[in-house]
């Protein structure tokens, strides 16, 4: 909420991620941004199901190349770290936008509908966006907690640095937590499912040929991200893996 | 009273060319020490009020309305007229001109419709360029259409929303200049009366309807814009809000009232479907273009419509009619669909309405065609009436529409009364006796566009360096307290019927006698019912509720006091005009086959009714129409 | 038909208002939704209590005036239709309707069912025009326009300003309000010199009044008009954009 004239001001990209337009453009961006990155780490961890490279699981090589990609030709962990620092910016960017967006759409409407609603078009994933979001932001922690930090009592007992596959098969052996990872994984498909939409409409992408594709992408990539994922702890959990 | 028309010299081509050089021009440095108000934002209004403030004048525009794009010519359909001949079809500025007082019936003033055909051209150019999306040919140029009472192709057209995008286009350019501050728009402010010092307008009355407070306003000239009265008859095609209020007010306070009993009755609207019918509905005359009227041959026959054979079907405009078929002029198709009805050949379940059948089109051109050029009015009247015009004819009936009548004004656009001045449907000037479909658009805007903003500069010239009245002088505060009396004497009077019930009876009673076809002895009754109605609406309406808010039925009670009184001025000059010419038809003037007859030797003139204090008995005063170039023939259309 | 109507019922503006619950008799499923609301009034004006305020107009679905909450949805359950081209017959005899204002903090309500739309004409201000002077017009058919782009220009012009599209969405926003005007005339050519001064001074006087846009579509359901969405995707695009452009190289190609 800022006037024409304060946001000439304001050097441009300020200016432009003031207004709410600029927000959901960005929320748009950084979306896509995780998606991408949400999808290359879902075929990585597909590794847990290729067969040890000797002796060694394939996902903990994969893991230990992640850290040292591009080393020698830059110290190790340095390209890792740019690819989080990008991360944790565009989380933040994403958090940042849909907070604000949020104060704004409650500040334009202070007093609600009196009698029940019925919505024709919104549906249940895009009025709940914010609670997917935060559901999904929850568990995020949780998991860098259990997976990455290795913090307790959110990580296994046996947790060690760098033992990828060992960590995995002993976090998904807890059937709760097994059962924890599915229900965010249902949160985020449920947020993909109007969110790569949206993103498409917040863009400005939009051409009468492909419209049509528009839901049907995001709804695909609902899917994927949901059965792609759930498969991991679901597959530990009944035994498939480890 | 002197009636001075102020029509220009010189050939009928030149009169407003010598116009616009004879007239005084204010300097553009000057232009803003001048306050021009201007009442209602429509067609006219918005147009008038965002040229003059891009001239530079300093405008205050007044709307009942929420917002200034509300005004009923949002509801215009059909399309506007112009003499652009883009087809090749042998039109001309001259051939608008004489169709247009032709259409009339010869009861306009030739020079100010010869202005009007020439300006036509200028306002398609405007208007588009303003991105009014007119209708295009696939080459992208712009597309024509026919209608009623022409046979070239000349009208403009945004699917069936004309009246809305050239609307929305005039009010786009409004509010530019408010943006500019040139022009200053109060939304929710009701005109109630207007204030005259030394014989001059000075300034307006105005109730703010949201909080009730009534406000003076001052300036150097009062631009009244306000429309149309058919909402005299309560049922008519118009919003529910029209009203004759405004031009009502300022003939009580000297303005000559012209030709009130000119009122147009719309041949293709909605048939009523019961007594509690808020407004009719109608339908574009352009639908006229692709749809065949018909009645059964036989009064009795009451099979579905798809049912009755061709040759039992009577297609009485095309029978009679036989070079326009059902292109002749409104005022004609009105009342032949009346005679049908009241022949008992009437259609639908009230057995009020005549059928506008699009089979034999759809056959022709193809549904995709038809619905490319109507659809959307083929989904409003299924809306309405639950029924598939693309399967079943429509059903269709006369309603009022349209009033031609209004105040009288000079040249100039100027009333009788020196700095107030009247524009669009609101003046007299333009339409005669019958107004041609796709004319009132035309006539709206190049009113606003192009005639007031010249017309008016020549008036202000001699109040240069002078300031408007103050609002607190006592010509404005007398003014202020009789209105303030007139609203709070609705509330005191406690009376037992509503506002609504008195409107209802009212239109009852003009529609019987007044309305399509007139006759001495039903005007004479309407004389004497609709004062008696009146003195009970005096003593026995009642208004609840308070002053100092949000008050609609307070705000109707005001508008249908004046309709009142309109109305008994209406009679009295159908009654004086003992000829039938156009809308106005007397049962006593016609021809052996019906058709409306003219009195030209008696007649060939405008009835100007000054205020004297009676409703029933204004003081006449007539304006003769001298017709140089357009020859009086009876008006053929067969 | 007998119609239980809960209608919301304040006397002014900033005060608390409530339901109040009115049985309605002998409703003809001909009527339209407003020719219900006006035997309403006329029953309660007989009985002495005041009658609903309610905006209306034209009754035919042309100049926007009216609009309420039917039920939860704007404009009530039919799709494309204001609500005074709502009849009665699509409501079953006996129901029960819930009548609220247009709720929204852009849209103060000033008595029952009557809000204050105004900041619609705000951004209209800001932008929603083509400069040209009265006069100062070329030939209509000087600029060819091609026919599928005055039509897409008519569906954004088609827009009646009745502000379901605000009522209707969960936000408040009125980005589909605003994206039909800014569209309308951004398609066209006639628009193009203010294009991208038009999308951002429009889209930025609009954030001062309303909510923004999650894309859940239910303005485009709401909308008597059926405007599309596209529209808004349209206007996003023309802001980005906007917000790059070289203002003093606009005349270039492509």
């Amino acid at each position: 909420m800022t006037s024409t004239i304060e946001n000439q001001r304001a050097p441009f990209p300020i200016a432009f991620y003031r207004s709410a337009v600029g927000k959901k453009w960005a929320m748009a961006v950084t979306g896509l941004a995780i998606i991408l990155f949400t999808i290359a780490h879902m075929i990585g961890n597909w590794k847990i199901f290729f067969p040890d490279v000797d002796g060694i699981p394939e996902i903990d090589l994969y893991a230990e190349a992640l850290r040292g990609l591009l080393f020698p030709l830059l110290p190790e962990h340095v390209v890792l770290w740019i690819m989080r620092t990008g991360l944790i910016v565009v989380f933040l960017l994403h958090i940042h936008a849909a907070y604000s967006l949020t104060i704004m759409n409650r500040r334009a409407r202070q007093d609600d509908y009196a009698g029940p609603r019925q919505y024709i078009a919104a549906n249940y994933a895009s009025r709940t966006m914010r609670w997917s979001g935060t559901i999904f932001l929850a568990f995020l922690l949780f998991h860098l907690a259990d997976l990455t930090w290795g913090f307790q009592p959110m990580a296994p007992e046996v947790w060690e640095r760098g033992e990828v596959y060992a960590n995995f098969v002993a976090t998904f052996s807890r059937a709760p937590v097994a059962l924890l990872y599915v229900v965010a994984m249902a949160a985020l498909a449920l947020h993909l499912y109007h969110g790569a939409w949206s993103m498409f409409q917040s863009l400005g992408v939009n051409h009468p040929r492909f419209n049509l594709w528009r839901k049907g992408f995001a709804l695909g990539l609902a899917v994927l991200v949901f059965v792609g994922n759930s498969i991991m702890p679901i597959s530990v959990l009944f035994g498939w893996v480890g | 009273m002197q009636l001075d028309a102020k029509v220009p010299e010189g050939a009928i081509d030149e009169k407003w060319e010598n116009h616009k050089f004879d007239v005084r021009l204010v300097n553009p440095n000057n232009k803003r020490k001048f306050k021009i108000i201007i009442v209602g934002t429509g067609l006219a209004g918005a147009s008038a009020a965002a040229t003059l403030g891009e001239l530079g004048y300093n405008v205050e525009a007044f709307t009942f309305h929420d917002t200034a794009r509300r005004a009923h010519s949002i509801a215009a359909q059909g399309g506007i007229n112009a003499a652009k001949n883009y087809h090749n079809d042998g039109d001309s500025v001259f051939r608008l001109f004489y169709d247009t007082v032709k259409g009339g019936d010869y009861r306009s003033r030739e020079a100010n419709v010869y202005r009007l055909a020439d300006a036509s051209l200028a306002i398609i150019d405007q208007a588009t360029a303003q991105g009014v999306p007119f209708a295009r040919e696939y080459g992208g140029l712009l597309d024509n259409r026919s209608f009623g009472g022409a046979q070239v192709s000349r009208t403009f057209y945004s699917r069936g929303q004309t009246g809305q995008q050239l609307l929305l286009g005039a009010y786009s350019a409004l509010m530019r200049q408010v943006e500019a501050g040139t022009v200053k728009v109060h939304t929710r402010a009701e005109m109630l009366d207007i204030v005259v010092k030394d014989g001059r307008a000075v300034g307006i009355v105005v109730r703010d309807l949201v909080t009730g407070e009534v406000t003076s306003h001052s300036a150097h000239a009062v631009v009244l814009a306000t429309g149309g009265y058919s909402n005299v008859y309560y049922l008519s095609t118009n919003a529910m809000a029209c009203n004759v209020t405004a031009i009502w007010r300022a003939h009580r306070k000297g303005a000559a009232f012209a030709n009130p009993c000119y009122t147009q009755i719309h041949p293709t609207c909605i048939p009523a479907s019961d007594e509690f019918q808020s407004k009719l509905t109608l339908m574009s005359e352009s639908l006229r273009n692709d749809g065949r009227i018909w009645v059964p041959k036989n009064a009795d026959d009451k099979r579905p419509p798809n049912q009755i054979p061709p040759e039992d079907r009577d297609y009485y405009l095309e029978r009679i009619y036989p070079a326009f078929g059902n292109l002749v002029p409104r005022d004609v198709a009105s009342r032949a669909s009346k005679r049908m009805v009241d022949a008992g050949k009437g259609v639908g379940p009230l057995e009020n309405g005549v059928y506008l059948d699009f089979a034999t089109s759809i056959e022709r051109e193809g549904k995709q065609t038809i619905e490319e050029r109507y659809g959307n009015l083929f989904e409003m009247y299924n809306r309405i009436t639950d029924e598939n015009p693309y399967e079943v004819p429509m059903r269709i009936y006369p309603a009022p529409h349209y009033t031609m009548g209004g105040l009288w004004v000079d040249y100039n656009l100027m009333t009788t009364i020196p700095g107030l001045y009247a524009i669009g449907e609101a003046n007299f000037s333009d339409h005669g006796a019958n107004r041609l479909g796709a004319s009132a658009l035309m006539q709206g805007l190049a009113d606003g566009y192009f005639v007031l903003p010249y017309t008016i500069g020549d008036y202000l010239a001699d109040y240069l360096n002078t300031e408007p009245v103050p609002t607190d002088d006592p010509a404005f505060s007398e003014v202020r307290s009789e209105v303030d009396e007139r609203v709070k004497g609705y509330l005191a009077t406690h009376g037992s019927r509503s506002v609504d019930w008195f409107h209802k009876e009212l239109g009852k009673i003009m529609l019987d006698q007044c309305g399509m076809s007139r006759s001495e002895a039903g005007l004479q009754k309407a004389l004497s019912d609709i004062p008696a109605l009146y003195e009970e609406f005096k003593s026995d309406v009642k208004v609840l509720g308070s002053d100092d808010s949000l008050n609609q039925s307070l705000e109707r009670a005001a508008r249908v006091e004046d309709f009142f009184e309109l109305a008994q001025a209406m009679c009295v000059d159908a009654l004086n005009r003992e000829e039938s010419c156009g809308g106005h038809f007397r049962e006593e003037y016609q021809t052996e086959e019906g058709e409306a007859l003219r009195d030209d030797e008696n007649f060939t003139n405008v009835s100007a009714w000054e205020w004297s204090g009676d409703p029933a008995n204004p003081t006449l005063n007539v304006e003769p129409l001298d017709f140089e170039y357009v020859k009086l023939t009876t008006r053929s259309y067969k | 038909m007998n119609i239980t109507l809960q209608v919301w019922r304040q006397d002014g503006p900033g005060v608390t208002g409530g339901f109040k619950t009115y049985q309605v008799t002998d409703v003809s499923p001909e009527m339209s939704f407003l020719e219900m609301l006006d035997l309403l009034n006329e029953r309660l004006t007989n009985q002495g209590e005041e009658p609903v305020a309610f905006d209306h107009d034209c009754r035919e679905g042309i100049c926007g005036t009216c609009g309420v909450m039917i039920n939860g949805q704007a404009h009530g359950p039919q799709l494309g239709t204001a609500t005074c081209q709502l009849h009665m017959r699509k409501f079953q005899d006996g129901a029960t309707i819930v009548v609220e204002p247009w709720r929204a903090t852009g849209f103060p309500i000033l008595r029952d069912l009557v809000v204050d739309r105004s900041a619609f004409d705000r951004i209209m201000e800001a932008g929603g025009y083509i400069t040209v002077d009265t006069g100062s017009a070329p030939d209509a058919n000087l600029i060819p326009v091609p026919k599928p782009v005055a039509d897409t220009a008519f569906d954004a012009a088609a827009c009646i300003g009745c502000g379901a599209c605000v009522a209707a969405c969960p936000n408040g926003a009125a980005n589909l309000f605003t994206a039909a005007k800014v569209s309308h005339l951004n398609l066209l050519p006639q628009g193009q010199a203010e294009r991208w001064t038009r999308t951002e001074r429009m889209v930025e006087i609009m954030e001062e009044f309303f909510g923004s846009c999650t894309n859940h579509g239910e303005c485009e359901k709401a909308c008597p008009k059926s405007i599309s969405i596209d529209f808004i995707a349209m206007m996003n695009a023309d802001y980005v954009k906007a917000k790059f452009k070289n203002r003093r190289l606009l005349a270039q190609r492509g």
